[in-house]
């Protein structure tokens, strides 16, 4: 498990939704062929409204026509992350665009679930307010030792929650490491 | 300390007498379902992590319903099917709904009851998030990703966070024009679409038992939609008649005690119920549809698992019997079995059939078709800037098709009486 995680904030609203993350038009491509799966990393957050795409500005692209590849690698979410539909295909969307981490004030619990047993990334949570905080294109630091989300643009340092129970899952890497770990397959 | 529905359901598939909220255990599973949207990915994982000659857990327990892009051609739509098929064939599994064969159904929520599979006291989980429709058979269902889907295949069994439970309670009767979504709406638009994150919506009271079994489902469908993990009613006389009917498989009903813990409460008198809507873009958008009477709208979906079922289309046709529609309308029934009811089921003498024909609506096959968008061939799919009046369960920014397009979720009653006049149009209107 990966105990420093840098990169750059591509910051979203309240309740982006699973249709948001990836529209469900896409679903129909391979998640296991190398070359056919970078059409999920290019269609990544492509259903977001232009208004909230990139806060507080909006408009911004989280994917520059022709690439599967973000520019940014942390996602600062709201409440209720990830509500909607059951698809994997929207954490794996997401990772295969570079994503490392996510932290949101809540998420809906099917993607938190996805994000963890599948071992994407972690699906952070903290209490303290992003939005104001946090600016599309900030420079972040996540010290998961140290449960702290830095934001070396401006300095300032939130809290991140405890993970609780998944926190196992987490460490072993995926729902099937965790088996194994414990005899269980 | 008595015990909930679901906690008694969890604690029986966890070998406990007890489970109590918010501890995690891991549940025997009894039906895994998957689809062709999230099959193929399943499968791959599957494959890599129990190796490519490995054998599913129990194939009496893993139920397969392509249902989402069907009558498509998207290459890469028509390919999942084969790898669902291919599967299949290799695994020897007995509960497969092909297409283009007679066995083909439609809706995998929906199927799932018309086939047998929802029995209750199980534990059924799916690769799709309204998977929580089968609650109304008493039992505890739940939509899972890929990952976890794969596992199961392989192992037959999950962990699960024990929810905590809300109850929500309609006594006495719900006047004629309400049907259950407009109750599903109302109780969204009170909670919020993350009112009920990771809990069960218990549902209650002598109106919900009043309903049949098609209204429960439409109930149990949209807890999702609140963030519900699961939703559930109780088993009873109207389930096991359905039930028996459908399956010859053992299953256990189980009752909520009288000194169970809820985390919430809410008590409903169900005759001041009024029809509602969500409007744009999000199912807690609630407003009555008397207030949006102004709303001029391009389009007419009745489809779906939460509004394609013969009771949503008896009701439709009840107020489009006889007249003409004024906007596009687009009757998707949700499985072949719905299809055929519209075909032989009459009302005043003619099947539903012809009077949706009649009337100038448009008739798809049963499949999910416009509900998610889907392929840009999709029936029904929005495509610029319609505004559309749908029995769906979601009006995200481009759930049918197009960003641009705008979807007020409805019973089948406000969409049908919607299509007659160009806006969104109380059945009240249409029904007196």
């Amino acid at each position: 498990m990966k105990q420093i995680i840098t990169g750059r904030a591509y910051v979203l609203g309240d309740d982006i939704d699973t249709d948001q993350i990836i529209p469900a038009e896409h679903l129909v491509y391979s998640l296991s062929d190398p070359e056919e799966k970078k059409n999920y990393g290019k269609f990544a957050l492509s259903g977001v409204p232009k208004i909230g795409a990139g806060l507080p500005e909006g408009n911004k692209l989280f994917v520059h026509e022709g690439k599967f590849e973000s520019e940014y690698t942390i996602i600062i979410g709201g409440k209720n992350f990830g509500c909607g539909s059951s698809r994997e295909h929207a954490p794996a969307c997401l990772k295969i665009a570079g994503i490392q981490a996510i932290v949101a004030k809540s998420y809906a619990r099917i993607f938190y679930r996805n994000s963890v047993d599948g071992g994407f990334f972690i699906p952070f949570e903290t209490l303290d307010k992003l939005l104001n905080n946090i600016t599309t294109g900030d420079s972040l630091t996540i010290n998961l030792e140290a449960g702290k989300l830095t934001n070396n643009s401006s300095g300032q340092t939130l809290k991140l929650q405890p993970l609780g129970e998944v926190v196992e899952i987490v460490k072993a890497g995926n729902i099937f490491e965790y088996a194994r770990k414990t005899g269980m397959i | 300390m008595g015990l909930t529905i679901t906690e008694k359901i969890l604690a029986a598939h966890a070998g406990k007498d007890k489970v109590i909220p918010g501890e995690t255990i891991w549940v025997d599973v009894d039906v895994l379902m998957t689809h062709d949207v999230c099959g193929p990915g399943t499968i791959s994982i599957f494959k890599e992590q129990f190796g490519k000659n490995a054998k599913v857990f129990d194939p009496e327990k893993v139920v397969i319903i392509p249902d989402h892009y069907i009558f498509t051609s998207d290459k890469h739509a028509n390919r999942n099917i084969d790898i669902l098929r291919e599967f299949v064939s290799e695994q020897n599994l007995p509960y497969y709904y092909d297409v283009g064969t007679e066995n083909y159904k439609g809706v995998c929520h929906i199927a799932l009851a018309q086939e047998g599979h929802n029995r209750p006291g199980e534990v059924l989980f799916g690769t799709d998030s309204h998977t929580c429709t089968s609650g109304a058979f008493g039992m505890f269902s739940t939509g899972i990703g890929n990952t976890d889907a794969a596992f199961i295949l392989g192992t037959g069994k999950l962990w699960v966070k024990v929810p905590e439970t809300m109850q929500f309670e309609f006594t006495g009767k719900f006047p004629d024009y309400i049907m259950a979504k407009d109750i599903i709406l109302q109780v969204i638009g009170d909670i919020g679409v993350d009112g009920a994150t990771y809990r069960t919506m218990e549902w209650a009271g002598d109106a919900i038992m009043n309903f049949s079994m098609e209204e429960r489902m439409t109930l149990c469908n949209m807890a999702i939609e609140a963030g519900g993990k699961n939703a559930v009613i109780e088993a009873d006389e109207v389930t096991l008649k359905y039930v028996n009917k459908r399956t010859n498989k053992p299953y256990k009903t189980y009752h909520s005690d009288q000194a169970a813990n809820y985390f919430f409460k809410k008590t409903y008198n169900a005759s001041a119920m009024e029809p509602v809507v969500a409007k744009p873009h999000s199912p807690d958008n609630k407003a009555l549809v008397r207030e949006c009477s102004d709303i001029k709208i391009d389009r007419s979906y009745i489809g779906s698992c939460t509004g394609g079922k013969y009771t949503d289309f008896l009701a439709a046709a009840n107020i489009l019997y006889g007249k003409k529609v004024a906007v596009n309308t687009f009757i998707v029934p949700a499985t072949t079995e719905v299809f055929k009811d519209l075909e032989c089921k009459t009302l005043n003498g003619k099947t539903l059939l012809n009077i949706f024909k009649e009337a100038g609506c448009e008739i798809g096959d049963a499949s999910c078709a416009a509900c998610l968008g889907g392929p840009k061939d999709t029936f029904g799919r929005t495509h610029g800037t319609e505004v559309v009046v749908s029995t769906t369960n979601r009006n995200f920014p481009g759930r049918m098709g197009s960003k641009q397009s705008e979807v007020y979720l409805a019973s089948p009653y406000t969409a049908a009486a919607s299509a007659l006049t160009g806006r969104i149009t109380d059945p009240r209107e249409m029904l007196n």
